[in-house]
């Protein structure tokens, strides 16, 4: 591969800043073809500060909360510098979305486990400029040729007349040259940082081990007031009345206020906050509120799914055919509302002084927050200020698609007046009980098999769209949302006789995107009763698999691969133990999982351990993408086998760890990890660890001898 | 009313509710952050911190109930295990979003200063108590060892 000349144009104007850009451009499924919305800002003065100390401190326009976007951008940037990774510091860009949109979506936002996928490019070029400007600044000191000049980590070096210096002497000058209009970029042969294995450290783990690092629960500032809500105990309920006498007696307990969601308690501490709450006395308007039971909401689903859907994916637009001849198998799949519950509860802090609204919190959508609490305060964009802060996990919960967090704190700063600092938090309880869940899916299944092959695949899938009627409605076509079906409605296997169909369903219980969205249901349900049906044929799940993906190479690579790592000689591995398999492809990236699984205590399974194969492109931090495959497996069990936010009566029946069982240390299976190498473009690993993980689970279990779980979660409360 | 407790070797006069969790008043009056909240019911284990050593779930000890007690926390957590645990976890790339990472290095360190070389079933004994939702466990439990060996070598 030769070195890529990468010619730019000029760019000086930043258009477009100052509208909540709306028609945002998601990275699913075909995004790559609908190209940026915006230009594509590479101006290293946007993305970098080099000190006089000679750090070089990138301004990472994505929120990091854990997936790497910090040192993945430092990582590339130094690359393309070379700079010394020692000098490298990270950062959160400001809000500003003429800077720093993520270029597949128009706004600046987080989310799709695109943020490598989306600036790897981008940051290259910024190195590659920066790099010429220190370049060409040591040039002009030295009065010598910019192309005799060499910069090797981090030292500036003239050979001829024996000059050497570092970035921070000539940063300054450097920053006041133009800007190169085309940089040549380094030749992916000669990376030393871009996909190394343990060229670099993560840049937030030592703050994170000694509890340095700040988070937006840890503001403090003088004369501010913490502050909860109260919300409704049903969905789609409002706050109607209250009565504070009781609140306001507690000591520290300021005011009550009602907002749009419920009851603000402003007190002078979390402690008084929260007791201030719970003597409260409220009034819901509960004519607009759900009312069923997650099992009532089941039922509506299977009857629902009786009926003919619309068609999407492959096929879609043929006649349906009667189902051939041969052994029909029928399964069905409930997936529960699922809850996110990052170890750190939404949380933001907010001063408005009538002029201006200055906010810091874990802002994953900066620019739709930032039009949102504009908003409520009558303010430009341009008077509205956000600093994004380290956030304790965020899952997609913090992606909001609706400005729900931004929008409520806000109000509760409007609420008390200006010029009075704010800190909401949110309890556990408001998080779990909170809404904004990994919808209820159901999915109806009906395979034939005839002739030890998959003759025919019929899937129906029911359940809520968190797009319709929100701002991200731009990014349903014809009036589909990819994410009631993606994954299920095109197949890694070649199935002539195919078919997905699905219906909407409503509730006023909120949802949101959970970490790899439609695949959390599709992946489960699909790679279940792709196994079951191999199952019937006789077919071994490796091979059965990888002989209908001739068309999906990099597919049965991961699945080659995984089944290598784990000297896969079929489901059965003694002991009293057995293996699943499920191959997913999620975010561009692909990755095959093979579970070892036995019954433990209680009944309950046991998940020893969980061999990972991956194709995620060219790698950045390899280290990282462990990381996140190991993570993404540890949320995956744990949800699989313990989790649901049950609904009674239209509220959430749970509100804690206590009863909303979290995976723990002793659960955690062993993980092994291959990356499978590969030159294509980098995609996401944030979430696309996630989806085979489950459905491994379920394989494992029916080759010793049990179901399939149809319902999850795998271990349910009775 | 007012307490006089004892926080990272400081004596402090806190005037609080006599119910009000140790975890608030080390965030909200003494603003050491470093001790985290996580669920206030002691079930996921990043309020841990070390009372006369031994580790501890700050959010549900009232102050009322601290009485002469020594509380250690993250800010201040020293010596030889504490120093092995939290350069392992540097070595290891523990942390993702590290919310949880305070508590999770306090029962660490409260691990190796009772059982100096723990296998696998003493990590899982002492640190089931600490939640992590990235799931970082794989490379916690491997930090530990890590640890471990460099205070034994």
């Amino acid at each position: 591969m030769g070195a890529e000349d990468i010619t730019l144009s000029r760019r000086t104007a930043l258009q477009g800043a100052g509208a909540l850009v709306l028609g945002f451009l998601l990275p699913l499924k075909g995004v790559r073809a609908q190209g940026a919305a915006r230009p594509m800002v590479t101006a290293p003065n946007a993305f970098l500060r080099i000190g006089a100390d000679d750090s070089v401190t990138v301004l990472v326009k994505h929120i990091e909360f854990g997936q790497g976007p910090w040192t993945a951008a430092a990582t590339i940037i130094a690359e393309e510098l070379d700079a010394d990774w020692a000098q490298m510091r990270a950062e959160h860009a400001p809000a500003n979305v003429a800077l720093y949109a993520n270029t597949l979506m128009g706004i600046q936002a987080t989310g799709g486990s695109s943020a490598t996928a989306e600036s790897y490019d981008q940051m290259r070029i910024v190195g590659a400029k920066a790099r010429a400007m220190l370049v060409q600044a040591a040039a002009n000191a030295w009065k010598v040729k910019p192309a005799e000049i060499r910069v090797e980590k981090g030292v500036i070096s003239h050979a001829a007349s024996k000059r050497q210096g570092r970035f921070g002497q000539f940063a300054d000058a450097a920053s006041k040259l133009p800007e190169p209009a085309d940089v040549k970029l380094k030749d992916p042969a000669a990376f030393t940082l871009i996909g190394k294995d343990k060229s670099v450290a993560r840049l937030d783990s030592a703050a994170k081990s000694t509890g340095k690092a700040i988070f937006t629960i840890d503001i403090h500032e003088p004369g501010m007031l913490t502050v909860v809500v109260a919300h409704p105990p049903r969905f789609g309920a409002k706050p109607a009345s209250f009565d504070a006498t009781d609140a306001l007696k507690v000591k520290g307990v300021v005011a009550v206020k009602q907002i749009g969601s419920g009851f603000a308690v402003y007190a002078e501490n979390m402690w008084a906050a929260i007791k201030g709450r719970n003597a409260l006395k409220t009034v819901w308007d509960n004519s607009a509120a759900e009312t069923r039971s997650s099992d009532q909401m089941f039922a509506d689903y299977r009857a629902l799914a009786a009926k003919p859907g619309r068609a999407v994916g492959t096929n879609k637009d043929a006649p349906e055919k009667p189902l051939p001849q041969g052994k029909l198998i029928e399964a069905e799949f409930l997936l529960p509302y699922l809850a996110h519950a990052p170890m750190e509860p939404l949380d933001g802090y907010m001063l408005w002084d009538g002029q201006t609204a200055k906010a810091r919190f874990g802002s994953q959508l900066q620019t739709a927050d930032q039009g949102a609490i504009g908003k409520v305060f009558g303010l430009p964009m341009e008077k509205v200020f956000i600093e994004t802060m380290l956030a304790g996990g965020s899952f997609g919960r913090r992606a909001q698609t609706t400005a729900h967090f931004a929008v409520e704190l806000a109000e509760v700063a409007k609420a008390i007046g200006p010029n009075k600092p704010v800190k909401l938090v949110w309890t556990r309880e408001d998080d779990i009980k909170g809404g904004y869940y990994r919808p209820l899916f159901y999915h109806k299944f009906q395979g034939v098999v005839a002739g030890g092959k998959i003759a025919a695949w019929r899937n129906r899938v029911v359940g809520q769209s968190f797009m319709k009627g929100s701002p991200f409605e731009s990014m349903m076509h014809d009036g589909v949302d990819p994410i009631v079906t993606e994954g299920a409605d095109e197949l890694l296997y070649a199935i002539g006789d195919f078919r997905c169909e699905f219906h909407y369903a409503d509730s006023p219980i909120t949802t949101l995107w959970w970490r790899s969205v439609g695949h959390t249901h599709t992946g489960y349900a699909v790679e279940c009763f792709l196994d079951r049906l191999l199952q019937e044929a006789g077919q071994d799940p490796v091979q059965g698999r990888l002989a209908l993906m001739a068309e999906k190479p990099r597919a049965a690579a991961v699945l080659k691969a995984v089944a290598d790592l784990a000297g896969w000689k079929g489901s059965a591995a003694g002991n009293g133990r057995a293996r699943g398999v499920a191959v997913c492809e999620s975010f561009g990236s692909f990755v095959a999982q093979i579970a070892e699984v036995s019954i433990g205590d209680n009944e309950e399974p046991r998940v020893h351990k969980i061999w990972c194969a991956v194709d995620c492109g060219q790698t950045v931090n390899p280290d990282i993408v462990r990381a996140q495959m190991e993570g993404g497996i540890g949320y995956a069990v744990g949800h699989a086998l313990y989790a649901e936010v049950p609904i009674v009566d239209g509220g959430a029946a749970i509100g804690n760890f206590d009863e909303y069982r979290s995976l723990r240390i002793n659960e955690m299976p062993e993980v092994e990890v291959v990356i499978v190498p590969s030159s294509e473009k980098p995609t996401g690993v944030g979430e696309p660890g996630v989806p085979p993980t489950a459905p491994a689970i379920a394989n494992a279990l029916a080759h010793l001898g049990r179901e399939r779980p149809s319902r999850l979660p795998i271990v349910r409360r009775v | 009313m007012a307490y006089q407790i004892k926080v990272n070797g400081t004596d402090h006069s806190v005037d609080a509710d006599e119910d009000t969790p140790l975890l608030w008043v080390l965030r909200d009056w003494l603003h050491l952050t470093g001790t985290k909240f996580g669920c206030g019911i002691a079930r996921c284990g990043a309020c841990t911190v070390h009372m006369d050593g031994q580790p501890l779930r700050s959010c549900t000890l009232p102050i009322s109930a601290v009485g002469t007690s020594e509380i250690t926390t993250i800010e201040a957590v020293e010596g030889p295990e504490a120093k092995a645990v939290q350069d392992a976890w540097v070595a290891h790339d523990v942390p993702q979003c590290g919310y949880c990472q305070s508590g999770q290095v306090m029962s660490a360190v409260a691990l190796l200063r009772e059982v100096p070389k723990p296998n696998d079933r003493d990590i899982d004994l002492a640190m089931n108590g600490n939640i992590c939702r990235c799931a970082t466990y794989v490379r916690i439990r491997a930090a530990i060892h890590a640890a471990s060996e460099k205070l034994g070598g």
